[in-house]
């Protein structure tokens, strides 16, 4: 056995065991749902300055209705992976503004409120009955249409941030050499405007084809630029020794392997091709297909850089 | 005042003693550690060697685990300790993410993130941590790195140029200091963690974070519920079962 350690060679021969997964599949889930949430308004606000209102009729109210559930989905799998749940409350009552966790905490809740004030006048007008005749809140939301347009630019403006903030949460994350890029701020960019689109796609079925072209537009540009920066990131890591051990549980093979390529193949790849077709041919199941592709491409892509740097020893 | 660590790894011989009086001291849970001494085998026999590392928090000048926290649970006291409180910390592990020295672990009695902080409570006392107290050899040195008398201050000074930090390219300015360290022992990429080769197989990762017995239900339901409180032994028999540890996945 000695013959084949170099003689040089430094073998950990006594230690305590190191944790291994600290932010897992909840951080993941947390991170494609806020991408769906944000996504959608800023690709619907792209599609609203393209197109007339006529050609999106529920665009509306399903727009909010998205952002709404998905920012909820976002926010309560934040609150569950933390061991202390309710002194998420201390976010608010001790805020320390040099963390992105706490800025983002409430520009998130801020974003929230104000898609739900959209969400309930978009359903009051849409749905007069809904949820039982006589709710004052809709009725409420029917009588102030005039500001859903008014806050909308608002929202749009801070879309941005809340998508960006997790790039910053990674950033402080000082201890994994992987995050430490700019090129993280660009990824979670390009994963709100793919999820936006996907997410838009499946309810766009009675959208005008023009407006389902510019969805798959978004869509291909998306995939496309997104997997060029993960391909530049795989083959290329330039950063330092710890990101390229960080890159080698890929690289090497292995689980990580299979669901990196698999993320890549099923969410960027085979989407992006559907979606080019789809620009010039509006067939609307395959567009639907390839969206679906994208999301679960776009969570496993995630999940491996989500987890890879957490897996290497730091001391 | 800035009070600061220095191991002289030339003297030190990997007994563990402060590893014990810390836990001690400390009350450290069962599969946590604030301070752990790592063996390292340099190459192969007849030229081998075996270094011993103590490990702990740095306490760094520019600390990222105080600048990720959320709510401020980690914080500076005056004499530069980054210290925790454990009532604020809401356990999002932001500051086991951001600690590039491994240093935090997340408490499994208290679900709460957790380190060393130099013996807060005893320098608070006139006292010195446990850890310098336990050494038999006097190879950890303590105390404050601005005073030029001070031992720490005149030690760094007679043993310029063998005076190191762990990751200075992180530029987290550690308070916590090595002499007689090198690459090999520093650097954790430097070295292999290989099964077949610890003294204790099998011992790799830790695959829970916090109380393993605290799942995410738990988490909501512990104020409303009686939760049986966990102490060493509680732990003890949770590792028993076999949970505790997988092997290496490493590269």
């Amino acid at each position: 056995m000695e013959s084949t350690i170099h003689a040089t060679q430094a073998i950990v021969t006594l230690d305590v065991p190191i944790p291994e997964i600290i932010w897992g599949w909840m951080i993941t889930l947390n991170m494609w749902a806020k991408s769906i949430g944000t996504g959608v308004i800023l690709v619907g606000a792209f599609l609203l300055y393209r197109h007339k209102k006529d050609e999106m009729p529920n665009l509306r109210w399903i727009m909010p209705l998205l952002a709404f559930v998905f920012l909820n989905i976002f926010l309560l799998f934040t609150l569950t992976d933390l061991h202390q749940p309710y002194r998420m409350i201390h976010i608010f009552t001790h805020p320390h503004w040099t963390s992105a966790i706490t800025v983002g905490a409430w520009m998130a809740s801020l974003f929230l409120l104000l898609i739900t004030i959209m969400l309930i006048i978009g359903i009051g007008e849409a749905f007069p009955g809904v949820p039982f005749k006589g709710c004052k809140l809709t009725a409420w939301g029917r009588k102030n249409g005039g500001l859903y347009d008014k806050i909308f630019p608002f929202v749009v403006f801070l879309a941005i941030p809340v998508t960006l903030y997790t790039a910053i949460i990674m950033a402080e994350s000082s201890a994994r050499e992987l995050w430490q890029a700019p090129a993280e701020v660009m990824q979670m960019m390009w994963a709100a405007f793919m999820a936006g689109s996907a997410a838009l796609i499946l309810v766009s079925g009675n959208w005008s084809r023009e407006a389902r072209r510019d969805l798959a537009m978004v869509l291909a540009i998306a995939t496309f630029f997104s997997f060029m920066m993960y391909m530049g990131e795989y083959f290329f890591s330039f950063k330092s020794a710890e990101a390229e051990a960080t890159l080698e549980y890929v690289h090497a093979g292995g689980p990580y392997n299979i669901e990196f390529w698999f993320g890549m193949v099923l969410g960027f790849i085979i989407p992006f091709f559907i979606a080019v077709a789809n620009m010039k041919s509006d067939n609307k199941t395959l567009l639907r297909f390839a969206a679906i592709l994208a999301l679960v491409g776009l969570y496993m892509a995630k999940d491996v850089w989500l987890k890879i740097p957490q897996m290497l020893p730091l001391s | 005042m800035k009070l600061g660590f220095l191991v002289d790894l030339n003297l030190c011989m990997g007994c563990k003693g402060c590893e014990i009086a810390c836990k001690v001291e400390n009350e450290v849970p069962l599969s946590s550690w604030r301070l752990r001494v790592k063996y390292i085998d340099i190459g192969t026999f007849p030229d081998a060697s075996r270094s011993f590392t103590p490990l702990r928090c740095n306490h760094c000048e520019s600390a990222p685990c105080e600048r990720i926290c959320p709510v401020s649970a980690l914080h500076y006291l005056e004499n530069g300790i980054v210290n925790v409180d454990s009532e604020r910390c809401i356990g999002c592990a932001g500051c086991m993410m951001a600690c590039p020295y491994g240093a935090i672990y997340m408490d499994p009695e208290t679900n709460t993130a957790d380190k060393c902080t130099y013996c807060a409570h005893r320098i608070e006392s006139g006292m010195m941590p446990a850890c310098v107290v336990i050494c038999p050899v006097e190879a950890n040195i303590f105390g404050d790195i601005e005073d030029d008398s001070s031992h720490i201050s005149q030690y760094i000074m007679e043993h310029q140029g063998d005076v190191q930090v762990r990751k200075p390219e992180k530029n987290t300015h550690p308070t916590h200091f090595y002499v007689g360290g090198g690459n090999q022992t520093l650097n954790p990429l430097a070295h292999q963690r290989l099964e077949g080769y610890n003294l204790f197989n099998k011992i790799t990762h830790l695959d829970h974070i916090g109380d393993p017995n605290h799942g995410v239900i738990d988490r909501f339901l512990a104020p409303f519920t009686h939760h049986e409180e966990h102490d060493n032994s509680s732990m003890m028999d949770w590792a028993e079962s076999g949970n505790q540890t997988h092997e290496e996945g490493g590269h």
